[in-house]
């Protein structure tokens, strides 16, 4: 049902953890639902200099954020909030479709994340 | 343990199905090669597989206490389920058009009372409580002048409770309402018997039981009013037609009689316990879904962890060649959590964290052992990733 790639992010999670300092954190999801995502950022001269993620969820949860963090580590933000669900799900090697939706909330964190850093005011 | 390659397959899913003991192959495979016959023909392959039809019967319907011509063989538990709803509901439509079916069932039924719902008829769903019981006074209260079927799960696939099938048995028959359990997954692990339970349908299949996959069973007590709904040759006493899948009926008689033993139950029991026990002593904050001690299925373990979900805990136990199953949405196509798990009063994120594992009688101690042993670990690794686990120690 899983790629290859899915499964190797799902038992060998990249970036898991939080950042003490974040400069961004960005929370979706709904435990209800069964999916929740927040994800750190650390910023600096307008890139991502670090990134890590907590996820509760299924299998393709847990890969598409820390595919999610692999992709988005080192952006700029503007290139960061480009990402889509599609390159997500691509760099994955592919989702089941019903789980599709793992991939849009990851990228949603992201997002969130960012908006959370220029909020503060800090985008100097 | 099964060996594949080199590495052992710890198979924790025989809720799911189970594997066909070697004896039942055994059994089956003259009538692949040797008697091969129809059992309709004359001929004496014909005789040879018309014996071994009626054999098979009088074995399964001694197993449960009915008469042999009350035994009609089918495909499995879902087309028993459907036959005995849909059945039910047809041939007695003239006396009312009203089911009483519980929230806890198995899809088919549900899905089954779903249906003749759009043909007319009014479905009750009886709630349960928080360990999965039927409350008798509820069906009591239920029941109607135009009730004409009450259908109950005997053992749940989910949550392992074993319903009182007696006392609702008894509140049927004085109301005069047909009573009909879905008996799949408790079938020789605990008592079934038409007369003491007041039965008069119950399913069966062989697959649970380590016989083949594509056989079962609806035991239709004498002058119950029931429609076919497979029409051809009349086989199976006018009820079922088609041809006698005869090496699967062979073998299922084969599984009941290796079935029938109580240190089977015993065994699992042991084992179960022992599960249930160790992991509850090991990983704090774990729900046990469902009772707890003699009406549970003996082979039934439902937990859930808080904080992380179903379907990763599988995959990770997967990895470790441990096969097992959960009610999480994730794992399922419609990304519901599981209809029985919230019918007990668990919440989604409740239900999104449970795992089932469930033995059979060839699951050993060192298979148990090596699943106390990965199980820990997998939990932890999965709450140090989730955000829930931080949520949850803050509000502490």
């Amino acid at each position: 049902m899983y790629s290859k790639t899915v499964m190797d992010h799902f038992k060998n999670p990249r970036n898991v953890g939080e950042i003490k300092e974040a400069d961004g954190i960005g929370k979706v999801g709904n435990p209800v639902c069964g999916d929740v995502m927040w994800v750190y950022i650390k910023v600096k001269n307008n890139k991502i200099t670090n990134i890590k993620f907590k996820t509760f969820g299924c299998v393709s949860a847990i890969a598409t954020t820390s595919m999610l963090t692999e992709i988005a580590k080192g952006k700029t933000l503007e290139q960061a909030e480009k990402i889509t669900r599609d390159d997500v799900a691509k760099a994955l090697g592919g989702l089941p479709s019903i789980k599709m939706h793992c991939s849009n909330l990851a990228a949603d964190a992201l997002k969130k994340a960012i908006n959370d850093y220029r909020k503060k005011g800090n985008n100097s | 343990m099964q060996d594949e390659g080199e590495k052992m397959i710890i198979y924790l899913d025989n809720g799911a199905t189970t594997m066909i003991d070697t004896e039942v192959i055994k059994e089956m495979t003259p009538y692949f090669t040797e008697k091969y016959g129809n059992a309709s023909s004359l001929h004496m392959m014909g005789v040879w597989a018309r014996q071994a039809v009626e054999e098979s019967r009088t074995t399964i319907a001694k197993s449960i206490g009915a008469k042999d011509d009350e035994i009609i063989f089918t495909s499995g538990g879902t087309e028993s389920n459907n036959f005995a709803i849909k059945g039910i509901a047809f041939a007695n439509k003239d006396k009312g058009k009203h089911i009483i079916t519980t929230k806890i069932e198995h899809d088919c039924v549900l899905n089954s009372c779903k249906w003749l719902q759009t043909q007319g008829f009014e479905i009750t769903y009886l709630p349960v409580d928080k360990e999965g019981y039927v409350r008798p006074e509820d069906l009591e209260k239920a029941i109607r002048k135009d009730t004409i079927l009450v259908s109950i799960i005997h053992g749940n696939n989910e949550i392992g409770t074993i319903q009182d099938l007696k006392k609702l048995g008894e509140i049927c028959k004085k109301n005069n309402v047909y009573f009909h359990t879905d008996a799949c997954q408790s079938y020789t692990k605990t008592e079934l018997d038409v007369k003491k339970q007041n039965l008069d349908l119950i399913t069966l299949n062989a697959h649970k039981i380590h016989g083949p996959k594509g056989v079962g069973v609806l035991y239709l007590k004498k002058g119950v009013k029931i429609t076919p709904w497979q029409h051809g040759g009349g086989h199976e006493f006018k009820m079922r037609s088609g041809t006698e899948n005869v090496h699967g009926i062979v073998g299922f008689a084969k599984a009941v009689n290796l079935a029938m033993n109580t240190k089977h139950a015993k065994h699992m029991t042991k084992l179960r316990d022992k599960l249930i026990d160790e992991v509850m002593k090991k990983i704090p904050d774990t729900l046990l879904n469902g009772p707890k001690g003699d009406n549970r299925l003996c082979n039934n373990v439902n937990l859930s962890f808080l904080y992380v979900e179903g379907e990763a805990i599988g995959a990770y136990l997967d990895a470790e060649r441990i096969c097992s199953s959960t009610g999480s949405a994730c794992s399922s196509k419609s990304l519901e959590p599981s209809h029985v798990l919230i019918a007990i009063g668990l919440k989604p994120e409740q239900a999104h964290g449970s795992l089932r594992l469930t033995l059979s009688r060839f699951t050993t101690e060192e298979e148990i052992n090596k699943t106390l042993k990965v199980l820990p670990g997998i939990i932890e690794k999965l709450r140090k990733m989730s955000p829930l686990t931080k949520l949850v120690k803050k509000m502490l």
